[in-house]
């Protein structure tokens, strides 16, 4: 048996050995590209291992070195690290699978600088997640920012690099100018900035400061993409489906909302935040980004635009559990992670899938393409209907949790809001499927079969099934962040 | 024996070894020697300022008679924990500075000339030194001059590859003059009135004696003379040109340790000399330094926004940076002080290793650096940029670099003394160094070079230098241990010790 410091040394580094080891191994394609598998499996394995230490009650920790005093180079993993570690490495092993399909498929160039940035990343995203205290994790997620550079502008195109150029200023900027201040106060104002269960800013800074503090870390986080600050994500769709995919549906997006989460949960603490209505705005701004974009998403006929805006609808559930602070909606909130990473991978490995084996991008190309692409059409069936939140399947856990505690804390709008949102969303995302599977075929494209970008997705539905069955797991972590 | 007879001797050493290298340096025929001998000396002050400062770790005081002449009739050298501290850091750097200059002098400057430039190298490092040890007000006039004086002389073999380095090293010149001029004024006065020229003494008499408008008239020229040599806004204006149009190797020299030495010295007149009369330092600090420190800040960040030439931005950026030193010093609480000292370090390594990447990226052009020539450089030499980068992200402050450790304490240190507004400044004008350092990052790993450039070749006789400086200012962001202790006993030696 691995101990506990092992697992978490190996869940860091493993990612990172990958992308050492990468242009070293590619003097053989097929060595290359097992490396990235093989290390994702090694990942996850570390990561169930540190879940399972953290489900015991457990916090594993990785001192690493001391900078200055209430500032220390620290890992320490939250139960909701946990998550977030489990479900950054269990969808790398797919989609690194994936990538080697994709990228072979369509005859992408650099693949090895590739897979060397997409393992630097998924490295980035696990020590975001086990971060011991703020400082740890800004630091992660600027190296997050920085490795996804080269994936967004991989295509070397002027377009690719304008996205690219927005990509970094928003992310980059906002972080700098906003998030590292917030730390900065939060550390001036306590002297830590660790994570500690039911937060520690209650009576060390003044109430009235608070939904500024709150502001700050909001808007400084870009990455979870709350309008107006969301511009960056549907830039970043220039990027090969893979990153699309693992980065910009799961790691990078999720980094966000992690951050956001964290810092609600075990900086300002949920008490703190609902006694004094810090957040109250916030449920607000999160509603507002929730519907304002899936109605942008469906004026969108690009299949990866339209996942774009959804995934920013989606992630503002996410905030608005944080925003809503209650014990439920905190839990719905952190579910809404894991649920909304299966669904939406699904449907970007699919989105990714329909463009490799018959080159078509937009949904009004997809009619009648069903019954040439079955598996990819059901895959990416099931993975929409775990968005929307339709039992039996994943998603349906979270969406439930988040109208309970927005009505347990008294916001009703906040009900119908999250109603009308999953209208919204059977509108927009079963409409390629319905195309696909009813209506005549108006285009008649040559497919070429690839297995490895089917077999990923209908994967991925699979798990958005048996997470609704299975969901205890996550719940029973998810619950440990809110009793202290 | 000759062990302990080097011990002893050590300060005098920090300074009589450049100095007399000098000469020796100007008559050799051959660039590589002349380099080798400046090596050597910088190398051997580093070695006595490390030694020196283990030794005043302690809290303990080093006083050196030269010459054995006792004072206030000899000369005296002091070294504490606050100008060990400095030493150590100017050192370093100039140690660094010259091990990078051999490649981008010889690009830049003629063979034949090699000999008188690296001696006037080393009368600069020279002069320092004797201006941060020095505890005569007199002589540290002489070493001013020194120094001053061989800057002009590098500043002015820019003329080689830009005929405005004759201009700014004209207008350094004068500037200059004025500056020391108005020093040696305000010596005067104080002599008149206490009757000696030995800091200490000046520091015990002054309180009381009864000075009057003549005490006024000596700190103020003494204070002003200073500004204008440590280039604190609004009399930095040679600061930019001198940098911008300076050979490579002789912006890093300079940017790295000549405005540091005159920091210091204004910590000692505020805190030595004048530290029994902390009437007149308190009003001068929190009404004019503090002030002119954010003025400065404000006035050098806007300009490097603006600025296209990349030189001449770092230089800009230079005075926003040593108004975040003084507006530490000037905060006179411990807290203030060390945050002061942290960044004379922090800030030596920031500027030391971009304006050794500069040179590295000019000497590849053959052509000055501006955001036009730059262009995707970041692909084409990566190596250089790469360590470019790692030091412009410390500039911008990041965690995990030394930049982050200067803000962070800086930072506390303002928020001890409840000062809001300027707190609030000093984070604006921190977001606004973003916008400069976007705008260079952008321009070098984001854009494409333009098409059919030639192939840039990389300087790796640099890469050593510039890596040591780039990693430290990645170590010294982890562990911050040792610049932060000793930047606490500095403060304690400055504001604890009157004498």
């Amino acid at each position: 048996m691995m101990s506990i410091h092992t697992a978490m040394l190996v869940g860091l580094l493993a990612p990172l050995v990958v992308a050492i080891l990468t242009p070293f191994l590619a003097v053989r394609h097929v060595w290359r590209d097992a490396a990235g598998p093989i290390g994702g499996v090694i990942t996850f394995i570390a990561a169930v291992h540190v879940a399972l230490a953290v489900l015991d009650g457990e916090t594993p920790r990785l001192f690493v070195a001391q900078i200055a005093e209430g500032l220390a180079l620290e890992f320490a993993v939250t139960p909701l690290g946990a998550i977030f570690g489990l479900v950054a490495s269990g969808l790398w092993i797919l989609a690194a699978l994936y990538s080697v399909g994709y990228m072979r498929g369509n005859h992408e160039k650099h693949q090895t600088r590739f897979a060397a940035f997409y393992a630097v990343a998924v490295h980035a995203a696990m020590a975001v997640a086990w971060s011991g205290n703020l400082l740890v994790l800004f630091v992660f997620y600027e190296i997050l920012t920085f490795s996804t550079y080269p994936l967004v502008t991989h295509k070397e195109s002027a377009l690719a690099r304008n996205a690219g150029r927005l990509y970094m200023s928003i992310l980059v900027g906002t972080s700098v100018v906003l998030l590292l201040p917030a730390v900065v106060w939060v550390w001036l104002s306590t002297g830590t900035l660790d994570f500690r269960p039911g937060g520690y800013l209650a009576g060390q800074i003044d109430p009235a400061m608070a939904p500024i503090l709150l502001a700050l870390f909001a808007f400084g986080v870009g990455k979870a993409a709350l309008m107006p600050i969301h511009r960056w994500l549907p830039a970043a769709m220039v990027a090969p489906t893979p990153v699309s995919a693992l980065l910009h549906a799961v790691a990078v997006v999720k980094a966000g909302v992690f951050t956001i989460l964290t810092v609600v949960v075990y900086v300002f603490g949920i008490d703190f935040l609902s006694e004094t209505g810090a957040a109250d705005w916030l449920v607000w701004l999160s509603a507002f980004t929730i519907l304002a974009s899936s109605m942008v998403a469906i004026t969108k006929d690009d299949i990866k635009a339209r996942l774009a805006y959804s995934t920013i609808s989606q992630l503002s559930y996410i905030v608005l559990g944080a925003a809503i602070a209650s014990s439920i909606a905190v839990q719905g909130a952190t579910l809404h992670i894991v649920m909304h990473a299966a669904g939406k991978i699904t449907l970007f490995f699919c989105a990714g899938a329909i463009y490799v084996q018959a080159h078509l991008t937009k949904i009004s190309e997809l009619d009648g393409q069903g019954r040439e692409m079955p598996w990819v059409f059901a895959a990416f069936f099931i993975g929409a209907l775990s968005i929307i939140g339709i039992p039996p399947l994943g998603g349906s856990w979270s969406k439930f949790m988040l109208m309970v505690g927005a009505v347990d804390s008294g916001y009703l709008v906040i009900l119908g809001v999250l109603g009308l949102s999953s209208l919204l969303n059977i509108y927009y995302l079963l409409e390629p499927v319905s195309r696909g599977f009813f209506r005549p075929k108006v285009k008649t494209v040559e497919v070429t079969s690839h297995p490895l970008v089917v077999i990923p997705p209908v994967l991925t539905a699979i798990l958005s099934l048996l997470l609704f069955f299975y969901v205890d797991f996550f719940a029973d972590l998810a619950k440990l962040m809110v009793i202290s | 024996m000759m062990g302990a007879a080097i011990l002893t001797n050590l300060p005098a050493l920090l300074v009589v070894v450049p100095l007399l290298l000098a000469p020796f340096s100007a008559v050799l025929p051959i660039a590589g020697l002349a380099w080798v001998l400046a090596l050597v000396g910088t190398g051997i002050s580093f070695l006595a300022a490390l030694m020196l400062q283990s030794v005043t770790e302690n809290g303990v005081r080093i006083s050196y008679h030269l010459g054995n002449w006792e004072p206030p009739w000899g000369i005296e050298f002091v070294v504490d924990s606050a100008s060990s501290l400095t030493l150590v850091v100017m050192s370093a750097l100039g140690f660094l500075a010259t091990l990078a200059a051999r490649r981008l002098v010889a690009i830049e400057i003629a063979d034949k000339d090699s000999g008188k430039f690296y001696a006037a190298w080393l009368l600069v490092v020279g002069g320092l030194f004797g201006l941060v040890m020095t505890a005569d007000a007199f002589n540290l006039f002489v070493f001013l001059e020194i120094s001053a004086l061989a800057s002009v002389i590098l500043i002015g073999t820019g003329a080689g590859t830009d005929r405005r380095a004759l201009v700014a090293g004209y207008h350094y010149l004068v500037i200059g003059a004025v500056g020391a001029t108005f020093y040696v004024i305000g010596v005067g006065f104080v002599y008149a009135i206490t009757g000696t020229l030995n800091m200490g003494d000046m520091a015990s008499r002054l309180p009381d004696a009864a000075g009057g408008a003549a005490l006024y008239v000596g700190f103020g020229f003494m204070v002003a003379g200073m500004l204008v040599k440590a280039a604190i806004f609004p009399v930095h204006i040679w600061l930019p040109a001198a940098y911008g149009y300076a050979p490579s190797a002789v912006s890093t020299l300079l940017a790295a340790i000549a405005t540091k030495a005159a920091l210091y010295v204004l910590a000692r007149i505020f805190f030595t000399i004048f530290g029994g009369t902390p009437d007149i330092v308190d009003i001068a600090l929190s009404n004019i330094i503090v002030p002119l420190a954010v003025g400065g800040i404000f006035v050098g960040t806007i300009m490097a926004i603006y600025e296209a030439d990349i030189k001449k931005m770092f230089a800009h950026s230079s005075v926003a940076q040593i108004g975040y030193i003084a507006l530490g010093l000037a905060l006179a609480t411990p807290a203030g002080i060390s945050a002061g000292f942290i960044h004379i370090g922090n800030h030596a390594l920031i500027k030391g290793g971009i304006f050794m990447a500069i040179g590295g990226f000019v000497a590849a052009l053959g052509a000055r650096a501006s955001l036009e020539t730059i262009t995707g450089i970041g692909r084409r030499m990566p190596i250089t940029a790469t360590a470019f980068l790692i030091c412009g992200l410390s500039l911008a402050g990041l965690p995990l670099t030394a930049g982050f450790i200067s803000k962070l304490y800086l930072v506390r240190a303002i928020l001890e003394t409840d000062s809001y507004a300027i707190l609030a400044l000093v984070l604006i004008s921190s977001a606004l160094s973003v916008v400069y350092l976007w705008k260079v990052m952008e321009v070098m790993w984001m854009q494409p070079a333009p098409a059919r450039s030639p192939k840039l070749i990389e300087n790796p006789a640099i890469y050593l230098p510039l890596w040591m400086v780039a990693l430290g200012n990645i170590w010294f962001g982890i562990d911050a241990s040792w610049i932060v202790g000793a930047a606490r006993l500095a403060a304690t030696a400055l504001l604890g010790g009157g004498a």
